[in-house]
Formats: structure tokens, C-alpha cells, sequence
């Protein structure tokens, strides 16, 4: 926050960045060719000019439907809480994204009590499975069995909407002792393959669970073959990459990438390295709600231009 | 290690007053030497135990578990908070492990013939 190093690149870029990550909420900004290029608070008639436009799509993570320790007994409400939110947006999203950890433990009645809340938005959701989604008794078989139908491998799939190319990678699965997040080779054959196709000046929204940045690897946050997934993404002008995992607002330009991590709906997860351990953060009842939220994606007209907006359950 | 001391001490008293109550030296979950996995960490790191012993791992992390070993030669399922899974070392050697979960977190049982 109080280092600002302008690299010349536009108008405190960085300075930008780290505002957005400290004002937390109701903040804009949009990416030009994956450069930051304004800052804006972002009120409706902005939502509403950017639906005009173009068009928007939500992300939310990390609902750990079943949780019901001491950070928060109620997880089931919050996820209430953030569905809510997403009916009222004054600009209706296209679809919405999940980037995992759905449930707490893989059970079926969370995925079926999961699955009736978000589908209370009547909109399409795209899922990523976080670990915690695949520790069931079949190591993920009901994961894919319930929302893989038309993916490969552990659940990883491509679509396009209104000309921006969307990948949906899976980072949880086949994890090695003392490593990260873990794509593995068949994955990074298929993304390789997938984006042949595509055209450098299409934008590109990656979103997966874990980081695919290494934003503390002593709490195992980042994915250890995540460089090789980035080299394929070097030639297109514009990528957003979205996950969840952290419980926790991170934000990082590099080059043509954008990297974005949400909130949860469920429960904070503390700073990297303030704490002993990244478990589940309790803190007083009245400030929980201030610590979850969701996350809203505005894709101008001509796609190049996509504006990531976060807001919370409560500002109190 | 205490645990297991405590439970040799009162087997060996047991028996040297008579009594034809002999506690096992492993077996029941209660006496068995215990890792414990708290702030993402295993505790102790490397636990020693004598070939034939159970070790029970026990979760006492807000956030489930999973004990894997490097060569998979075994792996417990997700462990809620409070839930313990239990594993006999029969054969001696060292046998590293790790969170199937949190790969980054890593422990040994070192087992003595």
C-alpha cells in the first residue's frame, strides 16, 4: 500500500491495483489488451451501461456447503445471502462461474443443497471442483458424475460466449507430496490443443480453484505446473484468470494476465503468513459479512475490455 | 511416544502383580500412539513406533484432512474435525506422508523393527 512503483506502463498502474485491493468493495477496473487502464467506483448506472454493452457474468467460490465450525456455523445462509445478491444485480449476468469447493465434504445432500440455492438464480453455472469436491469414497467420481457431463478428465472443459473464450481448469486432483496445485500433463495437452483454435486477439477467462499464481507456497497457494499453463496464454492480448482457494481478495498484473482470486461466501481465510495456519478465520459475528462476497465480470462491447467488480454481504 | 511408555508401564505392572489382564501393547485407539494434525501441520512430525504398532492419526483442524503416503501404501479417508483414521505399521522402515488435501503438509513414521 504504500509502495507505488510507476513502471511507466500508464498512470500508477500499480497504485491503481493496490487501491482496488484495500477499498475492497464497489470497485471497478478495466483492462484494455491486459493493461489496467482506469479505476472507477462503480455505481449502477456504470453496471447498467456496462450491461448495455456488453455483457456480464458472476463469479462466486468457495460456499463449503456443510461447514459449520466457529468462523461460520451458518454457511448454508451466506450462500443464501450471496444468491440474493445476485438477483438483485441491476445488470442480470449471462451465467455464473463457481471456482470450487461447492461443499465442505463432498457429501451428496451438500451438493443437493448447494445445487437448490445457486439454482435458485434460474441462471447456467460453470464449475471447477476445489479438493474440497472430489473427497468423496470415488475420489471425485461425484463431482464429474453431477456436474463433469461434457467434461474431460477430472472436469475440465472450454465454451466461448458472445466471442471471449472461457477455460475451465481443474488444479485439485493428483496432488504430490509437498507440492501446489497440480494440472498435470494430460490437462496441459488438452489446454494446448484447446486454444490452437483461437485467435490471439479473442480475451480468454481462465478460472480454476486454486491460484494459478504462487501467492504463498508455504500454505500451499499456487499450482506447481501453472507456468506451462501461462506460456500457452503468452500469445493472446488479453487474459483473465479467476480462482478462488484463499478466501480472499488477490490481484496481480502480469504482462497480457490478469490474475483475480474471490472472496468466499462461507468463511475468511487470514493474510499469507499472519496467522499459523490459512484454516477458517473467526472473527467477531458483526464483521463476517464484511469478509464474504461475490464477484461481478463486465465484458465490453468487442470483449478486449473486462471490468471485475467485488462486493461483500454487508459493508458493516 | 508417552502414550505408548505410559501403556508398557501399565502392562508391565499389571503383570508383575498377577493380574491376567494384560493390556496390548497396541490395538485399542485410545492407547495407540497418536499423530495429531492441527494448524495444518502433523504432530510430531516424525513419529517412532515399533513394527506391529498402530498409529492413530486424529484431526482436531476446522478444515478436513487426509493422511496419504508417499508410496501410497496407505491413505485414510477425509477426516472431518475430531475424526481419526487408523493405521497398523507392520513392516519396519520409514514411511513419509502428506495431506492428500494441503500436499504441503508432510510427516514420517519411522518404525523400528
Amino acid at each position: 500500500m504504500t509502495q507505488h512503483h510507476d513502471d511507466g506502463e500508464g498512470i500508477s498502474r500499480r497504485h491503481a491495483l493496490e487501491c482496488m485491493i484495500w477499498a475492497g468493495t464497489g470497485v471497478l477496473w478495466t483492462v484494455s489488451g491486459g493493461v489496467p487502464v482506469s479505476l472507477n467506483l462503480l455505481g449502477a448506472a456504470e453496471a447498467a451501461e456496462a450491461q448495455a454493452s456488453g455483457f456480464t457474468f458472476l463469479q462466486i467460490s468457495d460456499s463449503h456447503i456443510g461447514f459449520d465450525k466457529a468462523a461460520n456455523p451458518h454457511a448454508i445462509d451466506t450462500l443464501k445471502e450471496a444468491i440474493g445478491k445476485v438477483k438483485a444485480l441491476p445488470a442480470k449476468p449471462a451465467f455464473m462461474i463457481h471456482t470450487g469447493d461447492i461443499t465442505h465434504l463432498s457429501k451428496a445432500a451438500q451438493f443437493d443443497n448447494a445445487d437448490q440455492i445457486i439454482g435458485g438464480t434460474g441462471l447456467d453455472v460453470h464449475y471447477v471442483p476445489g479438493e474440497h469436491d472430489v473427497i468423496d469414497e470415488g475420489n471425485g467420481r461425484a463431482y464429474i458424475e453431477r456436474y463433469g457431463k461434457n467434461a474431460k478428465g477430472a472436469g475440465w472443459y472450454s465454451f466461448d460466449q458472445n466471442g471471449v473464450h472461457f477455460v475451465g481448469l481443474v488444479n485439485v486432483v493428483n496432488l504430490r507430496a509437498g507440492g501446489l496445485g497440480n494440472l498435470g500433463a494430460e490437462q496441459l495437452a488438452w489446454l494446448a490443443d484447446d486454444l490452437r483454435a483461437v485467435s490471439a486477439s479473442t480475451p480468454i477467462v481462465v478460472f480454476a480453484h486454486i491460484p494459478l499464481w504462487t501467492v504463498y507456497a508455504d500454505w500451499g497457494w499456487g499450482t506447481e505446473d501453472s507456468t506451462q499453463a501461462l506460456a500457452l496464454l503468452k500469445r493472446f492480448g488479453s487474459v483473465t484468470v479467476l480462482n478462488g482457494h484463499i478466501h480472499q481478495i488477490m490481484q496481480k498484473v502480469e504482462g497480457n494476465i490478469t490474475f483475480h482470486t474471490a472472496r468466499s461466501t462461507a468463511f475468511p481465510q487470514p493474510a499469507p503468513g499472519t496467522a499459523p495456519a490459512p484454516g477458517p478465520m473467526t472473527v467477531p459475528a458483526g464483521q463476517l459479512r464484511s469478509l464474504l462476497g461475490i464477484t461481478d465480470v463486465a465484458v465490453r462491447n468487442g470483449g478486449q475490455e473486462l471490468a471485475i467488480i467485488d462486493s461483500r454481504l454487508s459493508d458493516a | 511416544m508417552t502414550r505408548t511408555s505410559i501403556s508398557r508401564l501399565l502392562a508391565c505392572a499389571l503383570v508383575a502383580g498377577g493380574s491376567t489382564l494384560l493390556l496390548p501393547e497396541t490395538g485399542h485407539a485410545a492407547d495407540a500412539p497418536r499423530v495429531r494434525i492441527e494448524n495444518f501441520s502433523f504432530e510430531p512430525q516424525t513419529l517412532t513406533v515399533k513394527a506391529g504398532t498402530t498409529v492413530v492419526f486424529e484431526n482436531d483442524d476446522d478444515i478436513p484432512h487426509l493422511v496419504v503416503a508417499d508410496d501410497k501404501s496407505f491413505r485414510s479417508k477425509a477426516l472431518d474435525t475430531g475424526d481419526t483414521y487408523a493405521f497398523t505399521f507392520s513392516k519396519p522402515g520409514d514411511f513419509a506422508y502428506f495431506c492428500g488435501l494441503h500436499p504441503h503438509m508432510r510427516g514420517k513414521i519411522a518404525v523400528s523393527p
